[in-house]
């Protein structure tokens, strides 16, 4: 991106080392600095994600044998529930938006800040709240809810567990996500540098862009339906309740008008990962920058529509199964695009094979698995089969984990230098990249086996025929935890020992590479001119004047 | 994996194995494309990239093309979904009640059971209704899934094309004892179930007892 007026001094003190209001931790939990905020957001949700796969890999264990392997039924619901709740409301919903979105994108967009820099702290502080109150119910008196991350009525009325706490917590993390993206959309509204039209901005800002609008649309629905459910479990008022005459599948209605739409909130900036970091590596424009961002608001669209194919099996009219079937078919159609611009993009590029792009590579591999499997569960007939099964488990994990967990990975090697000022070692990082990808598909790939040969999902036990896929799928938990543990570990000590990295160490055109690594307070000192689009590398090209 | 339990079943393993293929060939497409690109355009084999920003009459075919194929996904799913739905006429009632956490079968005569006892090749209609949580009906073998909800009734109907017996599972977490939730459906040549129904109506025979019969 070539700018007029460019000026960056690399004399002044970068925003760890600025000069704060507050001291010590207060200088942090207190900073209205939307890269504090990122990094805050990082730190906490890396706890709660480490919690969460230590859940997951007990689950694995526990599957290693029929019968009891570590732990009672109970505890094994409990874990599936909380799995579920810490990495869809703490993980995967804030993940990318919340940390790198928060970092990033007034960077790219060549702002000094968000629109709204203490409501993004408030943001931080909802997610801190909601985070410990879904920790705390596990050591209430009562444990820790079993009804599944879903909370579906009957059930989470009946259970004696401590649903209510776990229902404020996910009340409190939606009000965290609305905020969020409200000052998402203000902010890329109202605070492009001089010359950013909207399709000069770089696209993870329009996956942002998107997703914000899905948080800001359909979140206040979850949001008072948890608290119906909290109602229902506290004065008994009978709306989703039978006993009292209410409607349990209007429960589910409600809870996935927002919970499938939540789904793209999940992996649409994961798409967008994508499509920012392809062309660095690629160093080429994006193919199909324009159909790229639509294919997002189309995703965003046309995926508050289809919420009614998790509830195939509930005893919908035919009329509703063919319209959300239909329509569910309809949404691939974006995220079919995307991939196909992004294979394009590596035509004819000059591809230099890092690690950002290694877990990108993975990611689209993935997340075409997880797409089509996700064609599968959208034609009907298959659908009632594998409803309810391992197949719809494998799918949203390919989705959701190798597609948005790698899209987290990617971008964390990518932005790593940026955020710290530091670069990490590149065999460790490849090493963990592989057996993260092997892993991954060693774990989740004998699910669709089991899911089709039916092997329910939130089952405690098995029949002996499951227990090769089983075991299978547990080796793979282990690859899986050992790359995660390399990757960490590559990332924690490259914080101190990493060698020093330069303001622009992939040769990355966005603003972000234009400023130093890591960036002043501000950003910039004096806010860019944009006269180009993002991914402008044809100084690469070979000059065809040359040849005459 | 594949065996043929009833005319349905066959139907959806057909349009399951069809949408694997046409996905593996779509999907080794785009993993060969990528890989040979990142191998051909690397950048020691090219070191100037050519920047090419999008190709409409290219965009417009990968948006058609995936769409006639959605299209015709879309319609087997709906076909067979259809399949699954109409209940013929002549299909015997079962009342299905759904308690955590276990199954009752009551035969059009009274006479409840926990084991699912049909005479192949006859079309069942099962009626379903729960005392408690949502539950989910679920027969693998057959390919058929509802669930079952309080204060809602919900209808599945199959018909077997083999003597044989086959998990019953509950596919809708229902709580502590949620993966013990199985039962069976036993399919049994139409003499011999005559003989067992006529049986049991008369209360000649515990309804219970045949399940050790027909397994024998």
């Amino acid at each position: 991106m070539t700018t007029s007026a460019f000026v960056t001094e690399a004399t002044e003190p970068d925003f760890y080392h600025v000069r704060t209001k507050h001291k010590g931790i207060l200088a942090w939990v207190l900073s209205t600095d939307h890269k504090r905020i990122g990094i805050l957001y990082l730190v906490t949700m890396a706890f709660f994600f480490l919690t969460a796969v230590l859940l997951g890999l007990l689950m694995r264990l526990e599957m290693l044998t029929p019968g009891k392997t570590i732990v009672e039924p109970q505890a094994y619901n409990t874990f599936f529930t909380l799995h579920g709740i810490m990495m869809i409301f703490l993980f995967i919903i804030p993940g990318l938006p919340a940390v790198f979105g928060n970092f990033m994108m007034p960077i790219l967009i060549g702002a000094k800040d968000v629109f709204f820099p203490r409501l993004n702290l408030l943001s931080w502080w909802l997610f801190l709240i909601g985070g410990i109150l879904a920790l705390v119910s596990v050591f209430l008196p009562g444990g820790a809810a079993d009804t599944g991350w879903t909370f579906y009525v009957p059930y989470s009325v009946r259970t004696t567990t401590n649903v209510l706490p776990a229902l404020l917590a996910a009340f409190t993390l939606g009000f965290s996500s609305i905020l969020t993206g409200l000052n998402f959309i203000t902010t890329i509204h109202r605070m492009r540098a001089p010359g950013m039209s909207w399709f000069r901005m770089p696209l993870f800002v329009w996956s942002l862009y998107a997703t914000a609008w899905i948080q800001v649309l359909a979140t206040p629905i979850v949001g008072i339906t948890l608290l119906l459910v909290s109602l229902e479990r506290l004065f008994g008022v009978g709306i989703f309740d039978p006993a009292l005459g209410g409607d349990p599948v209007l429960y589910q209605h409600l809870f996935w008008i927002y919970s499938h739409p939540a789904v793209y909130i999940m992996i649409l900036p994961g798409l967008g990962v994508v499509s920012e970091i392809l062309p660095v590596f690629a160093r080429r424009t994006i193919f199909g920058y324009k159909f790229i961002a639509y294919s997002s608001l189309a995703i965003a669209f046309v995926g508050s529509l289809v919420w009614a194919h998790h509830m195939f099996t509930v005893g919908m009219s035919n009329t509703g199964v063919f319209v959300f079937s239909f329509l569910t078919f309809l949404v691939s159609i974006p995220s079919a695009i995307k991939v196909f611009n992004w294979i394009a993009t590596l035509y004819k590029g000059s591809i230099e094979v890092e690690v950002p792009l290694l877990f990108i590579l993975s990611f689209i591999a993935q997340f075409c698995i997880g797409g089509f499997t996700g064609l599968m569960l959208g034609t009907l007939a298959i659908n009632i089969h594998v409803q309810d099964t391992y197949f719809v488990v494998g799918h949203f994990h390919y989705v959701m984990f190798g597609g948005t967990g790698f899209g987290l990975f990617a971008a964390m090697h990518y932005w790593y230098p940026k955020m710290f000022g530091r670069m990490y070692k590149k065999g460790p990082a490849v090493l963990s990249w592989l057996l993260l990808t092997i892993g991954f598909n060693v774990l989740y790939f004998p699910f669709f086996v089991m899911g089709y040969l039916g092997m329910p999902r939130r089952y405690y036990d098995y029949l002996p025929e499951f227990q090769t896929s089983h075991q299978i799928s547990t080796l793979g938990s282990w690859i899986l935890i050992v790359g995660l543990v390399i990757m960490i570990a590559n990332l924690l000590i490259s914080l101190r020992k990493g060698r020093r990295a330069e303001a622009n160490p992939w040769g990355g055109e966005t603003l972000e590479w234009k400023v130093p690594s890591p960036p002043p307070l501000e950003n910039f000192h004096e806010i860019p001119v944009i006269t180009t689009g993002p991914y402008d590398y044809s100084k690469y090209e070979r000059v065809v004047q040359e040849a005459k | 994996m594949f065996e043929s339990s009833s005319p349905y079943s066959d139907f959806v393993d057909a349009t399951f194995l069809s949408i694997v293929g046409i996905s593996l060939l779509v999907l080794l497409g785009i993993l060969i494309a990528m890989v040979f690109f990142v191998v051909r355009y690397s950048r020691k084999r090219n070191p100037h990239p050519t920047n090419i920003e999008g190709n409409v009459p290219l965009e417009i075919a990968w948006t058609l093309i995936p769409l006639a194929l959605f299209m015709g996904m879309f319609y087997l799913g709906w076909e067979g979904y259809r399949q699954m739905s109409n209940v013929p006429e002549e299909a015997i009632p079962i009342k299905v009640t759904a308690r955590m956490w276990a199954w009752t079968f009551e035969y059009p005569n009274g006479v409840t059971t926990d084991t699912l006892f049909v005479p192949v090749q006859a079309p069942m209609k099962l009626t379903l209704q729960s005392l408690d949580v949502n539950h989910s009906l679920y027969i693998p073998a057959f390919r058929i899934k509802k669930d079952v909800i309080p204060n809602r009734e919900n209808v599945l109907w199959f018909k077997t094309s083999a003597v044989a017996s086959y998990d019953i599972a509950c596919a809708e977490y229902c709580g502590l004892r949620h993966a013990y939730m199985y039962t069976k459906v036993v399919s049994q040549d139409s003499a011999q179930f005559e003989q067992w129904y006529k049986a049991i109506s008369l209360g000649q025979s515990k309804p219970y007892q045949a399940l050790l019969d027909s397994t024998k």
